[in-house]
């Protein structure tokens, strides 16, 4: 076996060892690093003799790892407690404590006592089971910072003395929401990279797709999970038509539509309809845009009218001035870009999205259907400027040298 | 991401072997595919019916024939498959090592190639 075998059955069994001894230990960060041992010793041992049950051993050595550092931890302690406090070894495994403790670990990983950045490492290396390498090449830092991370987060949480528990009732859905955004965060940096040279990196988002299914198994009856995961699918299943042979992005009215991947439509609009059950909150209405699009031939044959109220209906219980710009977007297509301009200029005034480029893309993009050739030109250009994704730039550039 | 496809050959032996404990082996397989959906990797499931309830359309002629039931002498059969969204060969395998088929039968793991590695018209060069 192979370093490729052994981050093989790492990927499938990482949430779950690390659940199982934090239960096991009370001790987040111990259990982490327990975990993390283990897969180290499996990367030297594996290749030379084959485990003949991989799982298990990665479970028992990490077991092992963790009685013998809360050996070392009690030695120092107080010698004399060791007896007392020497762990049993649980060896049966219930499904639905299982399933409890990983949905405790998100809940861990993403708390709210973490900074956001923690949040994404944190749930990518023991909910994802990525290595700080990975996380470092999808979000573009160097490994040292991952890795500081990481540690600086298990120190927070065991300071504040975050439990190991499913939030209590009260509490339970707002939390729930902490979770959602932290894997939208990781879907959307795959699917709109903020820096670098690729536009896209599926890899990425892919990770925020399976944590997403992960969640909606274990959470059914949540609809925002389900509209999370719908609108992950809804926006991946137009990759492979969002990027030209060159890398540079395609947008949605120049898409080749029989390149998206009509079974990633197919189950979005399937988990959509989970979502719809009991009326959607902002993941499941964006998930309805993502849909409207999905179902349409072409942009002239989209329902833009229902986009404009889905928008509105998101505009009211997630109110966001970049909500306002598409609906701008929506309303341009639906009853022509004088209306919609007028929203973008309220905008302007308002100063809601101060240094965004994507104000005077809208904006610039509006007076050209206008005919207003020179002041679209202007705003193009200033968004270029403001833009820090190259491949956006570039597309931006070009548009403003068209107008002439 | 790559997708694979994980694709059950059973043999008259295995067939015969499930159909001895078939509620056993629902329930084990009802638990395994719970299993691949809680770990965000299951795309798709299905068992096929009994090979008597289909047909072959044979292609060697100049048009196509078509007899009734599974083809001559075919030693193993396709009993269904999984298809799963995964990110490497390593974990599709892992997975097929864990799925809980009768003794005899065998998995054959394939990758479904990526959009972007199918040319989609004369025009795209890679």
């Amino acid at each position: 076996m192979g370093a490729a075998d052994v981050e093989a059955v790492w990927r499938i069994e990482s949430a779950r060892i690390v659940a199982a001894l934090t239960r096991f230990t009370g001790d987040f960060g111990l259990a982490e690093d327990a975990a993390q041992e283990a897969v180290a010793e499996a990367l030297v041992s594996w290749p030379l003799a084959a485990p003949a049950d991989p799982a298990g051993w990665l479970m028992a050595t990490a077991r092992r790892r963790a009685i013998d550092a809360i050996r070392r931890r009690t030695a120092l302690r107080d010698r004399y407690a060791l007896l007392a406090t020497d762990p049993a070894v649980d060896e049966d495994i219930d499904p639905d404590r299982i399933d409890d403790d990983i949905l405790a670990l998100m809940f861990i990983s993403c708390h709210p006592v973490l900074s956001p950045e923690a949040r994404v490492a944190l749930t990518l290396r023991v909910v994802g089971g990525l290595s700080s390498e990975e996380i470092a090449r999808a979000f573009l830092v160097p490994v040292p910072t991952v890795q500081a991370r990481i540690t600086r987060a298990k120190k927070t949480i065991a300071a504040a003395g975050v439990p190991f528990e499913l939030p209590p009732a009260g509490e339970r859905r707002g939390r729930l929401g902490g979770v959602l955004s932290v894997l939208y965060v990781i879907f959307t940096e795959g699917s709109t990279a903020t820096s670098g040279d690729r536009l896209l990196r599926p890899d990425v988002a892919y990770e925020a797709i399976r944590l997403a299914r992960t969640l909606a198994a274990l959470q059914p009856d949540e609809p925002e999970v389900h509209g999370l995961l719908a609108l992950c699918e809804l926006t991946a299943a137009r990759f492979p038509a969002r990027t030209a042979p060159d890398g540079s992005p395609i947008l949605l009215e120049d898409q080749d539509r029989r390149r998206w991947d009509f079974s990633a439509i197919r189950r979005g609009l399937a988990a959509l309809a989970k979502a719809s059950t009991r009326g959607l909150g902002p993941y499941g209405l964006q998930a309805a845009i993502a849909a409207a699009h999905a179902s349409a031939p072409s942009v002239e044959a989209t329902d833009w009218d229902r986009i404009v109220v889905l928008y509105e209906a998101l505009g009211r219980v997630a109110p966001s001035p970049v909500v306002e710009l598409n609906r701008a977007v929506a309303v341009a297509m639906a009853s022509g870009p004088a209306q919609a301009l007028a929203i973008v200029d309220e905008l302007i005034a308002l100063d809601r999205l101060p240094g965004s480029h994507l104000v005077p893309t809208v904006r610039g993009e509006l007076l050209a259907r206008l005919g207003r050739r020179p002041e679209a030109r202007a705003e193009l250009e200033l968004a270029a400027r403001l833009c820090t994704n190259q491949r956006e730039r570039s597309v931006l550039l070009r548009k403003a040298a068209a107008l002439g | 991401m790559p997708k694979y496809l994980l694709i059950m050959r059973g043999t008259d032996e295995s067939n015969a072997a499930m159909m001895a404990s078939i509620e056993e082996g629902i329930a084990r397989t009802r638990l395994f595919i719970e299993e691949m959906m809680k770990a965000g990797v299951l795309l798709a499931a299905e068992g096929l019916d009994d090979p008597g309830q289909g047909a072959v359309v044979d292609f060697s002629g100049e048009a196509p024939v078509v007899t009734d039931g599974p083809y001559g002498e075919t030693k193993e059969l396709f009993g269904g498959f999984f298809l799963l969204d995964v990110t490497s060969k390593q974990e599709a395998v892992e997975w097929a090592k864990r799925v809980p088929a009768a003794p005899g039968s065998k998995i054959e793991v394939r990758r479904v190639p990526e959009e972007d590695e199918v040319p989609q018209d004369s025009t795209v060069q890679r």
